[in-house]
C-alpha cells in the first residue's frame, strides 16, 4: 500500500481544494481560514481548535453543529477574541468584511477600526488585540454574542435598561436619555411586553425566555453585522425556544442579518438554519447547505449524529442508534482522522495516520466534507491499495 | 483496556466490507472511587496541607513528649537565673554549652551573666535530669537533652523572671495551648451540629427559638463574651479545674455560628429530591437525619470547624496572656507570654517572646490545614 | 423601607434586651459576689471595713435579693443612664462610659474602613494577577497577618516603636496634651498617637478580608456575563471594576458582622496594651479586677456597637445587591 506522504497538519493540495473559494467570496461576512486555537492548561497542552475553515455568508444563517468539546463555541469565542486568558489563536486568519453601506458613528474605538480596515473594507481579526480599541470597536458593534445561559449572562446588579444602554453607549450615543430610548426601543422590537417597566427591572425579575430576549436586544442595540448566538435556546423549553427561533427568523428577513448560530440540536437547525458546518474535535468535518446535510450527509460522522436521533414511529423495540466510544480525552491527540476509532465506515491505514483534507463535492451548493472516503487524490491510489488488500 | 470489532455498517458509498477499526472503550471509573478517597485524593494535591500536617503532627508530639524533651523541670524556681541568657552553644568533641556566672550589680541593682566558654561543659544525651512519669504511668528521669548534673543549666530559649527554664516551659505549654483548641471546638462542633441540625429540620417555632437564642449569642463580640466568661471564674480554683471551665468556655460560645451554618447546610439538604424521596418511601426522621442529612454535611462541618481551631488558640492565649485565662501555676503559651507584657523586659530580654513563634506556627499550620480541608471537601466553595 | 427599618430597630431593643439578660446570668455565676471582692481589696489595702459597711454596700447592690429583682435593679439603672458606682474607677460609671463609648466607635469604624480599603484593591490585584510573584507575596504577608494573635503584633508595634522611633506611644495624648484644652495641636496629637493602634487593629481582618476578595473575584471572573461584558466590548478596565467587583462584594457585606466582632475584640485588646482609653480596655480591666457590674454594662454597649453595625451591613447589603431589597 503506497503510503501518501503529507504533513499531519492537512497536506497543500486539499487546502488547495478547499481554498476554490479563495479569500472567501465578497459575499462572506466572516472567512475563518485554518483557524487554531491552543489552550495551555495545568495538565497539558489542548488543542481546541485544529485548522478550523468556514464563511459565513451574508444575510443568511450558519448553524454549528457538535458534541460537547468539539470546539464550537471555542470558534465563536475566538472570532470575538474572547477567550480564557489560557487560550491563544496560534495560526489561521479571520476575515472580517464589513458591509459597504455601514455607517457608524464616530467614537475613538471606531476611528481605530477604520485605520485597522484596508481598501476593501476588510480587516483580520487574528492581527488584532484582544484588548485593543479596534476589537473593542468590533465586538458589540459589529459581531455581537448571546450566551446559553440568559440568567448568567446578564449581570444580577444592574437594571436590563442599564445593560443596554451601556452597549449604545459605548458604541453609538454617549448621551444617556437618547439612549435610555433607545434601549427600550430595542426591548420593544424583539417582542417585550411593557418595554419601559421591563428596562426598569432586574435580570432575577425576568423569565428565562425574557431574559433571553433581554439578551438579544443587548445584542442588537448597535445594529450589529453578524450575530453569533452560542446555544441560546438549549436552556429554553420548547414553547419559548420556538418563540425565540420565530424571532431570529424574522431579524434575518427583516433586516438582513446573518446569523452564526451554535447548536448540538439537528432539530434547531433544520427550523433555522441555512447552511451548516459540523464540527468534530476541533474541526470542520463537513459543511453543506442545510438540505444537503439533512438529505444527503456525507461525512460518517454526520450521518450517525442524524441516525442516532430517536425517531416518532420508528418500530418498537428497535435499539437506539449510537456513536460507538466516546468523545476522546482533548488532551490526547489522535493520529489521523479524529474521528477513525469510532468510524463505521473506517478504511484502514490511511484513517489511521492521515489528516483527510477537505474535499468539495461536485454540485451546485457548496459542500464539503472531510473524509478520506471521498478524497479524490486517495480514490486514484485507491486501486491500488485494493489489489495490496 | 478492551477493545471490540466493528464491521463496516454497510453505507452506501466506498466502503470496504470486512474492514475493522478499534473501537477503545476505556474502562470506567466512576463510582470505583468513594466520596473519603475522593477527598484524600484532593487533600494530597495540596502541598501546603501537607507540609502543615506534618507540622503540627510534630508540634503535638512535642507536647506528648515534653518531659522527656525538656531539659530542665518547668516549674522550678531558681533565682541564680534570673532571665537569663539562652545558652551558649558550642562544639568541644560533642556538642557543649558554655558556663554562665551570675554578677548582682549593687550598685544599679542589676543582674549581669559573664559568660566563659574556656570550660564548655559537654551535653549527654539521654542524660539524667529531673523525675517525670511516661504517661503518668512510668517513672524515669531520662531526657533526650540534659547538661550533666551541677551548676550548670541549659537554656535553649534562656530564663524567665523567675529563672525558670523557657524552652521547657514553651513545651509544656503545648500541652494546654495545643489541646484547649482542639478539645473546646470539638466539643462545639458536636454541640453545634446537633443544634443546627435539629433546628434546620424541625423547623417552624423550634427553628425560631433556636435561632434567636444563637443570635442573641452572636450579637456579643466574641473575645469580650470570652473574657467575661473567663473572668467570672475563680482565682482559686485548681489547674485541672480551670482546664476544663476554659474548654467548655470556648465551646459554648464557638457552637453559635457553627450551628447556623450546619443549619443552612441542612435547610438546603432537607429540600433535595433524595429526601422527598426518603420520605415517601417510609422513612422516619432519625433514619433520614442519621442516614442522609449528616454525611453529606459532615465534611462540610469539618472543613469549618478546623478553621475555628486557629481561632480558639489565639483566644487561650490572648485571655491568659491578660491574665483571665489560664493562670499561675498553669504553664500555656499565653502564661509564657505575660511575662512580655513589660516593655522593659521585653527590651532587655528579648526571649520572653520565644513561645511566640510556637503560637504563630501552630496557628498558621492550622490556617493552612484547614484550607487543605475546606478546599478538599469542596473546591467548588 | 422606613417601617422595615423601624422593624428592624425594634428587633434591636429586644435583642439588646436579651443580651443583658444572658450577660446578667454570666456575671451572677461568679463565685461570690462583686462586693465580696471589693471587700477583700479594701480589707488588702489595709483598712479596716465594718459590718455596717459590709451590710451597706450588700444593700446597695442587692446582693442579697433574688436574681430578678438584682438584674431590675441593674438593667433598670442601665435605662435610666445611671451606671452606679464603679469600684474599679472609684466614680460613676457613666462618666467613664461615654467618653470611651466614642472612642471605641472611632476605633471600629476606622479599624473597618482601613481594612475594607486596603482589602478590596489588593484583593482585586491579587485575583487578576494570580499567581504572579505580587500575588504570593501577598499571600504569605495575608498567611502571617491572620496568624499573629492581635496582642502580639501590638507589642511588637509598641516595643518597635519606642527602640527606634523613640516615639512616645502609650496612651490617647502625650504629656503635654493630656490636660490640655482642646486645640488643633492637641487633635493632630491624638491622631498621631492613634494611627498605629488602629492599623494594628485592622491587620487580621484587612488579611482575611484580602483573602476572601481575590477568591470571590476569581469566582466572579468566571462567571457568563463578565464574558457578555467583554462581548459588549467594554473595557476592560471597567469589567472588572463595574461588573465584577461589585458582585464579588457581596459575601464581603455579609460577613460585616464577623468582621465587626473581630475589630471590636481586637481593640479591646490593644487597647489595653497601647493603654488607650476605650470601652474595650475598660471591659478588659474592670474583668480583670472584678469589677463585674460595671463589665457587664460595657459588654452590653459593645454588643449594642455590634449590632448596629450589622444593620447597617444589611442596609448596605440591600443597597448593593437588588435581590436582596425583597422585604418580608
Amino acid at each position: 500500500m503506497t503510503t501518501r506522504r503529507r504533513a499531519s497538519g492537512g497536506s497543500r493540495a486539499g487546502d488547495r481544494r478547499a481554498d476554490d473559494l479563495g479569500r472567501g467570496s465578497s459575499d462572506a461576512i466572516i472567512t475563518v481560514r485554518d483557524l487554531q486555537v491552543e489552550y495551555k492548561t495545568t495538565l497539558g497542552k489542548v488543542n481546541a481548535l485544529n485548522g478550523v475553515s468556514f464563511d459565513v455568508p451574508r444575510g443568511s444563517v450558519l448553524g454549528v453543529v457538535g458534541e460537547s468539546g468539539s470546539g464550537k463555541s471555542v470558534t465563536a469565542r475566538a472570532i470575538m477574541q474572547i477567550l480564557e486568558r489560557a487560550g491563544k489563536i496560534t495560526d489561521g486568519s479571520i476575515v472580517f468584511r464589513r458591509p459597504a453601506d455601514d455607517r457608524r458613528e464616530s467614537t475613538q474605538q471606531e476611528d481605530e477600526l477604520e485605520a485597522a480596515l484596508d481598501s476593501s473594507g476588510e480587516v483580520d481579526i487574528t492581527r488584532l488585540k484582544p484588548t485593543s480599541d479596534a476589537m473593542r470597536a468590533i465586538r458589540g458593534s459589529e459581531i455581537a454574542m448571546i450566551f446559553q445561559e440568559p440568567m448568567s449572562s446578564l449581570n444580577p446588579v444592574y437594571t436590563i435598561g442599564f445593560q443596554i444602554q451601556e452597549a449604545i453607549r459605548l458604541h453609538q450615543n454617549p448621551d444617556k436619555k437618547e439612549s435610555w430610548a433607545q434601549a427600550i426601543d430595542m426591548l420593544d422590537q424583539v417582542g417585550m411586553p411593557n418595554p419601559a417597566r421591563i428596562a426598569d427591572s432586574y435580570p432575577h425579575e425576568l423569565s428565562g425566555g425574557m431574559r433571553q430576549r433581554a439578551m438579544i436586544a443587548m445584542a442588537l442595540s448597535c445594529h450589529p453585522a453578524l450575530l453569533i448566538a452560542d446555544e441560546p435556546t438549549t436552556a429554553l423549553d420548547v414553547t419559548t425556544e420556538a418563540q425565540i427561533l420565530a424571532l431570529m427568523r424574522r431579524l434575518k428577513e427583516e433586516i438582513g442579518m446573518s446569523i452564526l448560530f451554535i447548536t448540538h440540536s439537528m432539530g434547531v437547525v433544520a427550523q433555522l438554519c441555512d447552511e451548516v458546518i459540523v464540527m468534530y474535535q476541533g474541526r470542520v468535518v463537513e459543511r453543506a447547505s442545510v438540505e444537503d446535510i439533512f438529505y444527503h450527509p456525507k461525512h460518517p460522522y454526520t450521518r450517525s449524529l442524524l441516525r442516532s436521533i430517536p425517531r416518532i414511529g420508528a418500530a418498537e423495540h428497535t435499539p437506539l442508534e449510537v456513536i460507538k466510544g466516546s468523545v476522546p480525552d482533548p488532551y490526547t491527540k489522535v493520529s489521523g482522522c479524529s474521528f477513525h476509532p469510532r468510524c463505521p465506515d473506517f478504511i484502514g491505514d490511511v484513517c489511521r495516520t492521515v489528516i483527510p483534507p477537505e474535499t468539495l463535492l461536485p454540485g451546485a451548493e457548496r459542500h464539503g466534507v472531510r473524509c478520506h472516503l471521498y478524497d479524490d487524490e486517495r480514490a486514484l491510489a485507491g486501486s491500488t491499495t485494493e489489489a495490496s488488500r | 483496556m478492551s477493545t471490540a470489532q466493528v464491521t463496516g455498517a454497510g453505507l452506501d458509498e466506498g466502503t470496504d466490507t470486512g474492514a475493522e477499526a478499534e473501537v477503545v472503550v476505556a474502562d470506567s471509573k466512576v463510582g470505583e472511587v468513594s466520596q473519603t478517597q475522593l477527598m484524600y485524593r484532593r487533600f494530597k494535591q495540596s502541598k501546603l496541607a501537607i507540609v502543615s500536617l506534618i507540622v503540627l503532627g510534630l508540634l503535638y508530639l512535642s507536647a506528648l513528649l515534653a518531659p522527656f524533651l525538656s531539659p530542665n523541670d518547668p516549674v522550678q524556681v531558681d533565682q541564680a537565673y534570673k532571665y537569663a541568657e539562652p545558652s551558649s552553644l558550642t562544639w568541644s568533641s560533642g556538642p557543649a554549652m558554655c558556663t554562665v556566672k551570675q554578677e548582682i550589680d549593687p550598685v544599679n541593682i542589676s543582674t549581669t551573666y559573664v559568660k566563659d566558654c574556656s570550660n564548655p561543659i559537654p551535653l549527654q544525651f539521654f542524660g539524667h535530669g529531673f523525675d517525670y512519669k511516661v504517661l503518668g504511668l512510668i517513672p524515669t528521669d531520662r531526657h533526650l537533652i540534659v547538661a550533666p548534673e551541677g551548676d550548670a543549666k541549659l537554656l535553649l530559649f534562656g530564663a524567665d523572671g523567675q529563672g525558670r527554664d523557657i524552652f521547657s516551659r514553651t513545651l509544656y505549654g503545648g500541652r494546654v495551648s495545643l489541646t484547649i483548641g482542639l478539645i473546646g471546638v470539638a466539643i462545639a462542633t458536636i454541640l453545634g451540629s446537633v443544634m443546627g441540625t435539629w433546628s434546620g429540620y424541625a423547623g417552624g417555632k423550634t427553628d425560631t427559638l433556636i435561632q434567636r437564642f444563637i443570635e442573641v449569642i452572636m450579637s456579643i463580640p466574641t473575645l469580650p463574651l470570652w473574657a467575661t466568661m473567663a473572668a467570672v471564674l475563680s482565682p482559686d480554683m485548681s489547674v485541672t479545674k480551670r482546664y476544663f471551665l476554659m474548654t467548655l468556655i470556648l465551646a459554648l460560645v464557638a457552637w453559635a455560628g457553627l450551628a447556623r451554618q450546619v443549619r443552612g447546610k441542612v435547610m438546603s439538604y432537607a429540600k433535595s429530591d433524595y429526601v422527598s424521596a426518603a420520605k415517601s418511601a417510609g422513612a422516619k426522621s432519625p433514619r433520614i437525619i442519621v442516614t442522609h442529612l449528616l454525611p453529606n454535611s459532615a465534611s462540610h462541618i469539618v472543613a469549618v470547624s478546623m478553621l475555628a481551631i486557629p481561632a480558639a488558640i489565639i483566644a487561650e492565649t490572648t485571655l491568659s496572656f491578660l491574665g483571665i485565662g489560664m493562670v499561675e501555676p498553669a504553664i500555656s503559651w499565653g502564661v509564657l507570654l505575660k511575662d512580655a507584657q513589660r516593655i522593659d523586659v521585653l527590651q532587655q530580654y528579648p526571649w520572653v517572646l520565644l513561645p511566640a513563634v510556637f503560637v504563630i506556627v501552630a496557628v498558621a499550620s492550622f490556617q493552612l490545614l484547614g484550607d487543605g480541608v475546606r478546599d478538599a471537601v469542596d473546591p467548588y466553595s | 423601607m422606613v417601617i422595615w427599618i423601624l422593624r428592624r430597630l425594634g428587633y434591636m431593643v429586644i435583642t439588646l434586651f436579651l443580651v443583658s439578660l444572658l450577660t446578667f446570668f454570666i456575671i451572677e455565676l461568679a463565685p461570690g459576689s462583686a462586693v465580696d471582692s471589693e471587700i477583700s481589696r479594701l480589707r488588702a489595702m489595709g483598712s479596716t471595713v465594718s459590718t455596717q459597711q459590709v451590710e451597706a454596700l450588700e444593700e446597695q447592690y442587692g446582693v442579697n435579693d433574688p436574681w430578678i429583682v438584682k438584674y431590675g435593679k441593674w438593667a433598670g439603672g442601665l435605662v435610666r443612664g445611671d451606671f452606679g458606682m464603679s469600684f474599679a474607677y472609684r466614680q460613676p460609671v457613666a462618666d467613664v462610659i461615654w467618653s470611651r463609648f466614642g472612642l471605641s466607635v472611632a476605633l471600629a469604624l476606622g479599624a473597618t474602613i482601613v481594612a475594607w480599603g486596603i482589602a478590596i484593591p489588593v484583593g482585586v490585584y491579587s485575583a487578576t494577577h494570580r499567581y504572579t510573584l505580587a500575588d504570593n507575596i501577598i499571600t504569605l504577608i495575608q498567611f502571617i497577618g491572620v496568624a499573629i494573635p492581635e496582642f502580639l503584633l501590638a507589642l511588637a508595634v509598641l516595643v518597635g516603636a519606642v527602640q527606634f522611633g523613640g516615639i512616645d506611644v502609650g496612651g490617647l495624648f502625650s504629656n503635654e496634651y493630656r490636660n490640655a484644652p482642646w486645640s488643633m495641636d492637641k487633635l493632630l496629637d491624638m491622631l498621631a498617637h492613634l494611627w498605629m493602634p488602629l492599623l494594628v487593629i485592622s491587620v487580621a481582618s484587612t488579611a482575611w478580608l484580602t483573602r476572601v476578595m481575590r477568591a470571590n473575584l476569581f469566582d466572579v471572573l468566571g462567571q457568563q456575563y463578565v464574558q457578555t461584558a467583554r462581548a459588549k466590548g467594554v473595557p476592560e478596565r471597567k469589567v472588572i471594576w463595574k461588573h465584577a467587583v461589585r458582585n464579588a462584594l457581596h459575601p464581603l457585606v455579609m460577613t460585616l458582622g464577623t468582621t465587626l466582632s473581630v475589630i471590636i475584640g481586637g481593640e479591646a485588646v490593644v487597647s489595653i496594651i497601647f493603654n488607650l482609653p476605650t470601652t474595650g480596655q475598660a471591659l478588659l480591666q474592670t474583668l480583670i479586677v472584678k469589677d463585674t457590674y460595671v463589665a457587664a454594662t460595657l459588654l452590653v454597649m459593645l454588643s449594642a456597637l455590634l449590632i448596629i453595625g450589622n444593620l447597617v451591613g444589611d442596609l448596605l447589603l440591600m443597597w448593593i445587591d437588588p435581590r436582596a431589597r425583597v422585604l418580608d
